[in-house]
């Protein structure tokens, strides 16, 4: 229990780099109530009630657009979503002038996922409304990297001390970035691994160990967040193929039984089966997939409550 | 006015009345000892008149300074009748309130919510320390209805302010009733988290 007035240091949410430690724990500690209220026969909640949030995704997305719109429906804030492909953006206008017309339709929120690394941090300094980052480019995405620390949390029962093993495509991933930044505020050991090209290449001055072999990682970590090969990022064929790929970094059942320990399998999603992870894997006891994204509600939860309630 | 009660209010949530705002105010015991324990002890036959067995009962204390009455209150019933199990739970109204983001008040953090029974056509006996404006009572009304239907829904305070209510509000089972001015303020304390049993009235000086 909470003995003392805590509240967020900062207004909008760009990226876990704004956040402090007392925040990252602020946001889990609420997260875990508003996991016990997604639990209840009635899983609603009415402190957002006078507020109306816009989800602005530039980028496709599944998981993160319904996860907000559930986080948003659950505290009974008034939705409306906003989707670039089918909007006014192909007829050529500008972030700021599309932000702005939401705005002017009382509008306290935004929600915005957006190919460009620093969207949100340049809308913020633009537009009169609280912005909460769903993915920037490259870049950040916060809520993803708070509900992985939820999710180690709960499995573990502390994240400190953890060894957190960042498989994949790291050069491309926002989650990594995030992710790095948030495990190593609560105290974990954070590693990347994949192949060279695939690593950015000063990464190490974040603090973060380095390796190119799969099994050296595994036999590290006691968690391994695998991520998506985005092929949607890569301009150039940063490896041969993706089946030597897969024969090199693919987590499959029988790598994970030759370990003499057992660890905790992670994905962000989307799952691409048989490149990063074989379905074995995937559904077995060792991964928890599914509990990310039932704690990505209850996270993203706690994040638009303590936003909301800078407000005054 | 309006903008100080809301702030004690939200001191009070916070458990934040501590020692050093304790001593710039004057303090009047208004029930210790001996008294206090007869208090519980009515409330408890109280209870029993209206209750019986308590088969299809059950009590919930009110996050964050409601559960200690509620404990001792469920723990008395239980020697009292020699039942080995009385339905218990601890409800926290944090997301029900009809203060959050309104002036003088920080967001609002959560206390935990323990009901592990369904309440559906159960007798709830909400229970709380001290009874001021209602507000409490009425996000609480609000949060239980998120676990079912109840048959009845009862009050009990031990200390009832009177003449102080925002909403039309009343408590059903009353330890004391306490004729206070909006700048003082009610303070129950524990023998179980402070140091003894008592219920407290704290004046400013100037006033």
């Amino acid at each position: 229990m909470a003995e003392t007035v805590q509240q967020l240091s900062t207004r909008h949410l760009l990226g876990i780099k704004d956040l402090s430690l007392a925040d990252i724990q602020l946001i889990l500690e609420t997260a875990s109530t508003f996991k016990d209220v997604i639990n209840r026969p009635i899983k609603k909640v009415p402190s957002l009630r006078d507020i109306t949030i816009a989800n602005v995704f530039f980028e496709n997305s599944t998981r993160t657009r319904l996860s907000f719109e559930l986080a948003e429906k659950r505290l009974s804030a008034d939705v409306i979503n906003f989707a670039a492909s089918s909007s006014s953006v192909s007829k050529g206008e500008t972030l700021i002038d599309t932000v702005n017309n939401i705005l002017a339709m009382k509008v306290d929120m935004i929600v915005m996922r957006h190919p460009y690394p620093g969207a949100g941090v340049f809308l913020s300094k633009h537009v009169d409304a609280q912005i909460i980052n769903a993915g920037d480019g490259a870049h950040e995405h916060p809520t993803q990297a708070l509900l992985d620390a939820f999710s180690i949390r709960e499995q573990y029962g502390e994240v400190a001390g953890k060894k957190v093993a960042i498989i994949g495509d790291i050069l491309h991933s926002r989650v990594a970035l995030s992710n790095i930044l948030c495990l190593h505020q609560l105290g974990a050991e954070v590693m990347v691994c994949g192949p060279t090209t695939l690593i950015p290449k000063y990464i190490t001055s974040l603090g973060v160990k380095v390796e190119h072999n799969l099994m050296n990682a595994l036999h590290w970590c006691d968690v391994a967040n695998m991520l998506r090969i985005q092929l949607e990022r890569q301009d150039i064929n940063y490896f041969p193929s993706l089946r030597e790929y897969s024969m090199l970094y693919g987590l499959n059942k029988e790598i994970l039984d030759s370990l003499d320990k057992k660890i905790t399998i992670m994905h962000p999603g989307p799952i691409n089966r048989g490149v990063e992870l074989t379905s074995d894997v995937a559904d077995s006891q060792h991964a928890i997939i599914l509990d990310q994204v039932e704690n990505g509600v209850a996270v993203r939860m706690a994040v638009l409550y303590l936003l909301a309630g800078k407000r005054v | 006015m309006n903008s100080n009660l809301s702030k004690f209010a939200n001191e009070k949530r916070k458990g934040l009345i501590g020692a050093t705002k304790r001593s710039q105010m004057q303090q009047s015991i208004l029930l210790s000892g001996q008294k206090f324990e007869i208090t519980i002890q009515r409330l408890c036959q109280q209870l029993i008149e209206n209750h019986r067995d308590f088969t299809e009962s059950a009590i919930i204390g009110i996050q964050p300074r409601g559960i200690y009455l509620a404990q001792r209150i469920k723990s008395e019933l239980q020697r009292i009748l020699k039942l080995d199990h009385i339905l218990f739970g601890e409800l926290d109204n944090t997301f029900y309130r009809d203060d959050f983001r309104r002036e003088g008040s920080a967001p609002l953090v959560p206390n935990t919510t323990t009901i592990d029974f369904v309440i559906e056509n159960k007798k709830v006996i909400l229970i709380d320390d001290v009874l001021w404006t209602g507000r409490t009572i009425r996000s609480s009304l609000d949060a239980i209805q998120a676990f079912g239907r109840p048959q009845k829904v009862e009050l009990l305070v031990l200390v009832d302010r009177r003449f102080s209510r925002h909403l039309p509000i009343q408590p059903d089972y009353i330890g004391i009733q306490v004729d206070s001015i909006n700048s003082q303020r009610v303070i129950v304390n524990w023998k179980e988290t402070d140091t003894e049993d008592q219920i407290i009235l704290l004046t400013e000086e100037n006033d």
